[in-house]
């Protein structure tokens, strides 16, 4: 790791407890009530923060400004990238290059939705006719595409060109399900969502539940819940005197792909932001304790997972298979707080992947990975197999 | 209650659904690099080429991937039952999505690498017509 640059670490972490929060609730409360929490995580207070990194979700009111105006900050450096579910990774990664050029000290990650609360449709709502008339729209619309309809389709043809079964994607839910059951916020997250069973479950029951989009069954897809978080990241001088180890931010890619007459759907974005924090960190895919993959559905770990270099392109079905992916199993552990499958998925899963490769660099984990050194948080937004986004921070404890 | 239909003004795909009122699937291809650009759009996205020439192509290609919704809240599409979107592979180069009709069992009937061909469905008052796909 010689030469590795540590120049931010993340030094608050808060995940909100509830995943249908209380009457009342809004995303900026959500916000606010997590950037208070985060911070004293830290042993930080209001006064320390000068940046603001939020994706701005909700037009004007939630804009940068507002915002800021809310939390009543002063930044010297405003981001609201959106590009969908890896927003947090693309906003972690700008958060530690400002500080690294000394722009800001203490950048504030937010994050807060409502999206269960208001029976938001995100994966079988169809996507037509939004906004004003646009080309994407116009090509896309009449077809009644779904968004799972569209990740289901990178399946089909991962299964297509590689021989990856059902069953192997479904090992993949099973596995985040055994360490969902150890999260008791997870737990309740499902009680109160209304899953049918809230215990582990077997390959055979993601493939006995009902099919949404052939291939991917009902099991196979992530939750709709409220929820919300926030991400303390500092300078070093900084860290140094926070209340918890600092975990540190040494690596960082983003990506986008778009659909292309004869692109291979089957990679991501992640192929090209992976290589690019890999070798910004230093380090390569194997000495990953932790992975914390966005899960909107089983095929995008599958995906990223092969992209990230975890094994080779199509190998990831016979990669996963086994509980190979246990937090009490040798080798990497796959997304120990349940993931968007089993825990808290309010519609930008992206933050709480770094929350949880916080806790696991920490030791605070419900399924702690024994001596866990290094995790790669990566987000994916928009969609799979058409136009998404891929963002890759590599973090390490000291 | 209709399915979602292109909505104009939009100038980037607005010849490519005249065209459909004459049951043409029509694609540009950029002067410069030869790229075909589909979705159509003012520029060539591969070399930022302003200078465009349409095409109509034969209507035929290869299944690229699909997948059979069984599930969607937008009630225009409650009528289909389930029904398959695809990514088809034209003969000529460009990747279009649409839908696979003409089957008996989409969830049986369809797999990638199937030979297709367009099948126009007139839509009511004539503004457009839906390139769709059926079994060639």
């Amino acid at each position: 790791m010689a030469g590795q640059q540590r120049q931010a670490a993340i030094v608050g972490i808060y995940e909100y407890p509830l995943r249908k929060v209380e009457p009342g609730m809004t995303a900026l409360r959500i916000k606010a009530e997590c950037a208070a929490r985060a911070l004293e995580d830290a042993g930080l207070t209001w006064k320390d923060v000068d940046g603001v990194f939020d994706a701005a979700e909700g037009g004007p009111a939630g804009s940068g400004l507002a915002i800021s105006e809310y939390f009543g900050f002063y930044p010297s450096v405003i981001d609201t990238t959106s590009v969908g579910g890896s927003s947090y990774e693309f906003l972690a990664a700008h958060a530690m290059r400002a500080i690294a050029a000394g722009k800001c000290k203490v950048a504030l990650l937010t994050y807060g939705s409502t999206a269960h609360t208001d029976a938001r449709a995100i994966g079988t709502g169809g996507m037509a006719g939004l906004g004003p008339p646009n080309p994407v729209g116009n090509m896309e619309d009449p077809w009644g595409q779904t968004l799972i309809a569209n990740y289901a389709m990178v399946a089909h043809r991962h299964m297509y060109q590689y021989g990856t079964t059902p069953a192997q994607l479904a090992e993949i839910a099973v596995t985040t399900r055994a360490h969902a059951v150890r999260n008791p916020q997870a737990v309740k997250a499902m009680e109160d969502l209304g899953f049918v069973g809230t215990g582990e479950i077997t390959v055979q029951d993601v493939l006995e539940s009902r099919m949404i989009a052939d291939p991917l069954h009902l099991l196979d897809c992530c939750m709709i819940s409220d929820g919300g978080g926030a991400v303390v990241i500092a300078a070093p001088e900084v860290a140094r005197d926070c209340r918890k180890t600092p975990v540190w931010l040494i690596g960082a890619g983003e990506a986008t792909r778009y659909p292309e007459n004869g692109r291979d759907i089957t990679i991501s974005a992640a192929a090209q932001s992976g290589p690019a924090a890999f070798g910004e960190a230093g380090v390569r895919p194997d000495e990953i304790d932790v992975a914390m993959i966005y899960d909107s559905f089983t095929i995008t770990v599958l995906t990223i997972l092969e992209d990230l270099g975890f094994c080779k392109k199509g190998e990831g079905g016979h990669f996963v298979e086994g509980g190979r992916l246990r937090w009490d199993t040798p080798g990497l552990a796959l997304n120990t707080d349940g993931g968007g499958l089993s825990s808290n998925h309010p519609g930008m899963r992206g933050i709480f992947l770094l929350i949880e490769a916080t806790r696991q660099l920490r030791g605070e984990s419900t399924a702690q990975k024994a001596g866990a050194r290094l995790a790669v948080a990566h987000g994916n937004g928009g969609m799979l197999g058409s136009r998404h986004s891929g963002g890759t921070i590599i973090l390490a404890r000291d | 209650m209709a399915r979602p239909l292109p909505r104009f003004p939009e100038p980037d795909t607005q010849p490519f659904w005249e065209a459909t009122k004459r049951h043409e699937l029509v694609y540009p291809t950029c002067d410069a690099c030869g790229n075909i650009v589909f979705y159509p759009r003012r520029h060539c996205p591969k070399c930022g080429g302003r200078s465009l020439t349409w095409h109509v192509s034969k209507g035929e290609g290869t299944v690229y991937t699909y997948s059979v919704v069984r599930q969607n809240r937008n009630p225009a599409f409650k009528d289909l039952g389930a029904y398959a979107v695809a990514y088809i592979d034209l003969d000529e180069g460009f990747r279009m999505m649409s839908n696979i009709v003409g089957v008996n069992d989409p969830t049986k009937d369809i797999h990638i690498g199937m030979r297709v061909r367009v099948h126009w469905e007139d839509q009511p008052g004539g503004e457009v017509a839906l390139p769709l796909f059926v079994p060639a």
